[in-house]
């Protein structure tokens, strides 16, 4: 496990906003009948949270929990608890129809944080980032122009990026571009 | 001349003055001048050449609607052609040039075909070029191309950034003027997301150049108060610069925010273009003026009214000293009265209507100048600038009653409303006789999802030619957009204009009326692409009666401004050469966007380093860092080979295929699509998916699999290893791994949604190293940690255990025919893994190879690959796959399709392989030729070549290809010729050049 980077280690750029790639996250991909009792009460025992509503994500210092469609949850963990994680959901489940899977590698993580944080964002993904249509709690699994991402808010001043670990040098790029000073849309 | 006023322009800051370039000369305008302002005001009034004819072209509007005035501006990497004067702001240091001259704007040689102009009609070019056939793409088009044409084309590479933006809005208003700005003040008071967007740099459209009073203070102070209390809005936004460009559907619309074109070039975005979603569009977009079409109408000096005046006002610019007037319209008197304000001459105001106008017409005979009512112009004398009109009775044939000496002409024909934004997406139009013009038919608006109107047209591009009538249409339609959208209205009233008495205008469309031959091929529709009303008139004669015919035949309205000035006046001629009445002979399609936009903007941040996204695998560092020379595959960039300094890419493909053969080699296999398939009924499903058995597979198990389209074609090929009771990972191509996963995934929800499968795509999720060799158990015995002995892992077999420290999942498979294993790790921990395996393998030679040496391999033990064996036509069968057909299944996707007769065909081409005679590489996809020639009178084909390599192992030439009745012909040679004309001679064989029993893969 010592031997385990992720994507960028860490690498930060400073802009309107401050871009900075977050190390390893556990993520698990957790498929399943989301109203069942046995699949609510395995992700509660995991993350001490409920399933969410439709785009909604419950997170906690060091898990958390989001919806990613009708059939599919996203697990967050710390990086080295994902297998262990996985272990357990897959006992807890036993016997249910569902798929664990852990994927904390397949991605890599980035964090905007500062006030223009959602200006950054309004620039690459067709998403309503005003504070009535998008905020803490809930969770948009779509596009940063062309790569597939999901973010989240951590709080008032910081959205949580993920995106393929194969694409972080693009989305870098890509957020670092976006937050270029002088750039500010004037929005939000 | 035309020269810069003493006093005056609201527009204009008199204290800062801003150096610019002008064909080479250094002149100087003033800050908040447009380019066409500043030239102006510099007395250069002639800008350009037309299209066909090269006549001098001056000047004529003040808004996007300009056809006359395109630049090139900027240099180099900020080079832009056809770029609107009448819209670019200056910038000190701003360069322009004129367009469509040789050699020069002053002396042009394209003008002779000013005086061929009769031997050069509609059509011309269809009808003269027509004939030999193969001369117009050699020698017509060239040379037509060269001839025409406006701006250059950029040479390099844009140095400019772009970016988008992503809004939503309840409301968005399209248009700052009073109307706009009314309607997002009723908007915005309902609490509603209202977004307002302007395209000029100021707020208030023309009301204040025309001079109106509401709610009793001047119309800027209105303006100006109505701005204030809007940006206090906190739900309004409101961004100048920023063109409504196009409504599409759903509420989609696009903005066009220009950032930096009136500034001098930054690292900044340079445009911005918003991806609107709207619940409501309102677009207030005012209405463009109509020139007159009388002779000479294109001679530098002649302006439409409106605009002459807005360059009066709005920048203290005359366009001459002396201006005739020239009407069908009351608006046009406020011209007259607006340079006489300014200390102008009006030698005399021609009103085509016999009755003449109301209270304006007053104000001017009471201030003395001279008014002609039924009056018109025969025709303007001048050449590049305005010498004198001759008057003469609108209702006669042009008989000149007298001749006026003038330097400019301000003509109005009347307004036509901007409706573009509404037609955009399918809203229709009815004719306004009294004002002869179309606009928006409210009965019959752009329809949404859910089957209501989306789109409001409010203001003058509502018909509403009065600013009291505008403020009111505004406010009435905005409150009832605010209801629709789920909003309140309030209670406040729209604010209220003093009344503007106007007498009715009257349509001309033809002046003088009866305008003979002479005068009518004088007299310009569009100037852009020099159409006359000759022409228009020729096409209707010539049967083109569709008004899209008509447009094609002349080109009218096809130039860069698409007819905003020309459409109405051409098809108004069309209907009268038709005899029909306007409204039937209709408009021609309005398109996005409404101005053009730059391609820059439609791209966005998708360009140089940013163009697509580069997919690495944890090892591409690695591969930077030794050489690898990159190919793509899918997103991926994978290495094609690893060059050793001083090696040639050949040297380095042929020194790896060989060290991997004689003792361990390294591949990046990350980039294989790797998809987890679980549930009860995976087994099932993945029985459908595959053209072999897969549910029978025991857990620990590998096997190959193929997997055809539902018409039977081959798709992709992998491995599937069984994990466990209910799962299954199954590996696929490279490219394959998003479309087989999102083929699954079809799969399951449409027409098996009750299955019990769940599928996921971890391919991202592990770093897969291939290693291969005779010595790759001794690496991995060297790493130690889990055994990777025959017995305790057999060909076909995986485990799941260490190595070296690194969980990892080892599969046996090979794809090269040697003793391999595949071993996938955590991506996060793949460098680490690399590293250690390319560090024990030092004493073993270790060779990190590439893509083209994993082709070659596959190739010497005869694989097939997806891609080159395969293009979409190809089936198992032809490729002798017949053993993974299960023939215990009851179906599988494609199976019913391969039994049909063109599959059966036993003529389809199959595959072999291929030995040159003379051991070279038969050029990649050459064909082999038979006897004969097909009906183009080409050479009859047998077969052709789908993969070909140079292979160090056997140092020869090698290939596979598909031949007809191929597996039957073994040892008969057969001919591919070559681009150069010789041929090559190939010998049909087995396709498997290597180890033929497979006893180096299975040790």
């Amino acid at each position: 496990m010592s031997n385990a980077v992720s994507a960028l280690q860490g690498e930060a750029h400073t802009g309107f906003a401050t871009i900075t790639e977050q190390g390893l996250r556990g993520m698990i991909t957790l498929r399943g009948d989301l109203s069942a009792a046995p699949m609510k009460k395995a992700v509660k025992a995991l993350t001490g949270s409920g399933v969410p509503q439709m785009r909604g994500c419950v997170l906690s210092d060091s898990h958390g929990v989001a919806w990613m469609s009708p059939d599919e949850l996203l697990i967050l963990c710390p990086y080295t608890h994902a297998e262990a994680a996985v272990a357990e959901l897959s006992k807890a489940l036993a016997g249910q129809h569902f798929l664990a899977a852990n994927m904390s590698d397949a991605r890599a993580v980035f964090a905007i944080t500062g006030s223009a944080a959602r200006q950054v964002v309004a620039k690459l993904a067709p998403v309503d980032m005003a504070q009535s249509a998008f905020s803490e709690g809930e969770i948009r699994r779509t596009r940063l122009a062309q790569a597939p991402a999901a973010f989240w808010l951590r709080d008032a001043e910081m959205i949580e990026v993920m995106c393929f670990r194969s694409q972080a040098e693009y989305v870098f790029e890509l957020l670092k571009r976006a937050a270029q000073p002088g750039s500010e849309t004037g929005l939000f | 001349m035309s020269t810069r006023l003493g006093t005056g322009g609201r527009l204009i800051d008199r204290a800062t003055s801003v150096g610019f370039e002008f064909n080479g000369r250094k002149l100087k305008g003033f800050k908040g001048d447009t380019l066409a302002s500043a030239l102006l005001g510099a007395d250069q009034m002639l800008v350009g050449r037309s299209f066909k004819y090269h006549r001098p072209r001056g000047i004529v509007a003040a808004g996007p609607e300009e056809p006359n005035a395109l630049m090139n501006l900027g240099k180099d990497g900020h080079f832009e052609p056809n770029a609107r004067a009448t819209t670019t702001e200056v910038f000190d240091g701003l360069t322009a040039t004129s367009q469509n001259h040789w050699p020069s704007l002053e002396m042009d040689v394209g003008v002779v075909n000013n005086y061929a102009a009769r031997f050069m009609p509609a059509g011309f070019y269809y009808k003269t070029f027509i004939h030999p056939r193969a001369a117009w793409k050699h020698l017509f088009e060239p040379f037509i191309r060269k001839a025409a044409g406006l701006g250059k084309a950029p040479k390099g590479r844009d140095a400019n950034t772009y970016e988008h933006l992503y809004v939503f809005a309840d409301v968005l208003i399209v248009g700052g003027g009073v109307a706009g700005l009314q309607a997002a003040l009723t908007a915005g008071r309902s609490g509603k997301k209202v977004l307002l967007l302007e395209q000029t740099a100021h707020w208030g459209g023309r009301v204040p150049v025309d001079g109106a009073m509401i709610d009793g203070m001047d119309a800027d102070a209105w303006i100006n108060a109505t701005v204030q209390a809007l940006e206090n809005m906190e739900n309004v936004t409101l961004r100048t610069r920023c063109m409504g460009a196009g409504v599409y559907d759903h509420g989609y619309a696009l903005g066009y925010e220009r950032l930096g074109d009136h500034l001098a070039p930054t690292t900044l975005p340079r445009h911005r273009l918003w991806r609107i979603r709207a619940k409501q569009i309102i677009t207030a977009t005012g209405a463009l003026e109509r020139p007159l079409s009388f002779a000479g109408n294109d001679i530098p000096g002649v302006m439409l009214a409106a605009s002459l005046r807005d360059y009066v006002v709005n920048y203290g610019v005359s366009a001459g000293d002396r201006t005739v007037v020239v009407t069908n319209n009351d608006d046009a008197y406020r011209t007259a009265l607006a340079l006489k304000k300014a200390g102008l001459e009006v030698p005399v105001i021609l009103d085509a209507r016999p009755q003449g106008g109301g209270a304006l017409m007053e104000d001017c005979r009471a201030i003395g100048i001279r008014v002609e009512t039924g009056k018109g112009i025969s025709s303007v004398k001048g050449g590049k600038r305005v010498e004198s009109v001759s008057i003469c009775a609108q209702a006669g044939e042009g008989a000149v009653l007298e001749e006026i000496t003038c330097d400019a002409v301000a003509m109005s024909g009347g307004w036509s409303p901007v409706v573009h934004l509404w037609s955009h997406c399918g809203g229709k139009l009815i004719w306004d006789a009294a004002q002869a013009h179309f606009r928006p038919d409210h009965d019959r608006p752009p329809l949404g999802a859910d089957g209501a109107g989306f789109v409001s047209v409010v203001g003058a591009a509502n018909g509403q030619m009065s600013t009291g009538g505008c403020l009111n249409d505004a406010h009435q339609q905005a409150q009832a957009v605010i209801k629709t959208v789920g909003g309140k209205a309030s209670r406040e009233v729209a604010a209220k204009a003093g009344a503007e008495p106007m007498a009715p205008m009257a349509a001309v469309w033809k002046m003088p009326q009866g305008a003979g031959y002479k005068l009518r091929s004088k007299t310009w529709l569009d100037y852009q692409n020099d159409v006359k009303v000759s022409d228009v008139q020729l096409a209707a004669q010539e049967g083109f009666e569709s008004v899209e015919h008509t447009k094609r035949y002349t080109t009218l309205g096809m130039a860069t401004d698409q007819g905003k000035l020309s459409n109405i006046n051409g098809l108004a001629i069309l209907a009268d050469s038709l005899n029909d009445e306007i409204p039937k002979v209709g408009t021609t399609t309005f398109r996005p966007p409404y101005h053009p936009i730059s391609m820059g903007s439609i791209a966005g941040e998708a360009s140089r380093e940013l163009f697509q996204p580069v997919d690495k695998t944890p090892l591409h560092g690695w591969g930077e860092e030794n050489g690898a020379e990159w190919e793509p595959v899918g997103h991926w960039r994978r290495a094609y080979c690893y060059k050793r300094p001083g090696e040639s890419t050949e040297d380095a493909v042929n020194r790896e295929v060989k060290a991997v053969r004689e003792s361990l080699g390294l591949l990046d296999a990350s980039t294989l699509g790797k998809i987890i398939v679980k549930g009860p009924d995976a087994g099932r499903f993945l029985d459908m998916m595959y053209t072999n058995m897969m549910s029978n597979l025991k857990p620990g198990k590998c096997r190959y699999g193929l997997m055809c389209s539902e018409n039977g074609f081959l798709s992709d090929d992998g491995v599937v290893a069984r994990l466990d009771d209910d799962t299954w990972l199954c590996h696929t191509t490279t490219g394959g791994a998003s479309r087989i996963h999102a083929h699954m995934e079809e799969w399951l929800q449409t027409e098996w949604w009750d299955w019990k499968v769940y599928t996921a795509n971890v391919t991202e999720q592990y770093a897969q190293i291939a290693v291969v060799g005779p010595n790759a158990r001794k690496v991995l015995e060297k790493l130690g940690g889990m055994d990777v002995s025959k017995e305790a892992l057999g060909f076909m077999e995986w485990a799941e255990g260490q190595i070296g420290g690194f969980d990892a999942r080892v599969f046996r498979i090979s794809f090269s025919g040697e003793l391999s294993y595949e071993i996938a790790v955590p991506a996060s921990q793949g460098r680490a893994f690399w590293d250690a395996l390319w560090e024990a393998g030092q004493e073993l030679n270790v060779t990190a190879y590439g893509t083209e040496c994993l082709h070659i391999l596959r190739a010497e033990k005869g694989f097939i690959m997806i891609g080159d064996e395969t293009d979409g036509t190809v089936i198992p069968q032809d490729l002798g796959l017949h053993w993974a057909l299960s023939k215990k299944k009851d179906d599988y996707l494609g199976k019913r399709a391969q039994q049909r007769d063109h599959m059966m065909d036993p003529k389809r081409w199959k595959l072999v392989g291929l030995e040159s005679v003379d051991g070279s590489v038969i050029p990649d996809g050459a064909y082999a030729v038979t006897e004969g020639t097909n009906e183009n009178g080409q050479r009859e084909t047998q077969g052709r070549v789908t993969s070909t390599y140079y292979s160090a192992n056997l140092e020869r030439g090698i290939a596979m290809g598909l031949v007809l009745n191929g597996p039957d012909r073994m040892g008969e040679v057969i001919s591919f010729p070559k681009l150069d004309g010789s041929d090559v001679k190939a010998k049909i064989v087995d396709p498997v050049f290597y180890d033929r029993e497979g006893e180096k893969q299975n040790v």
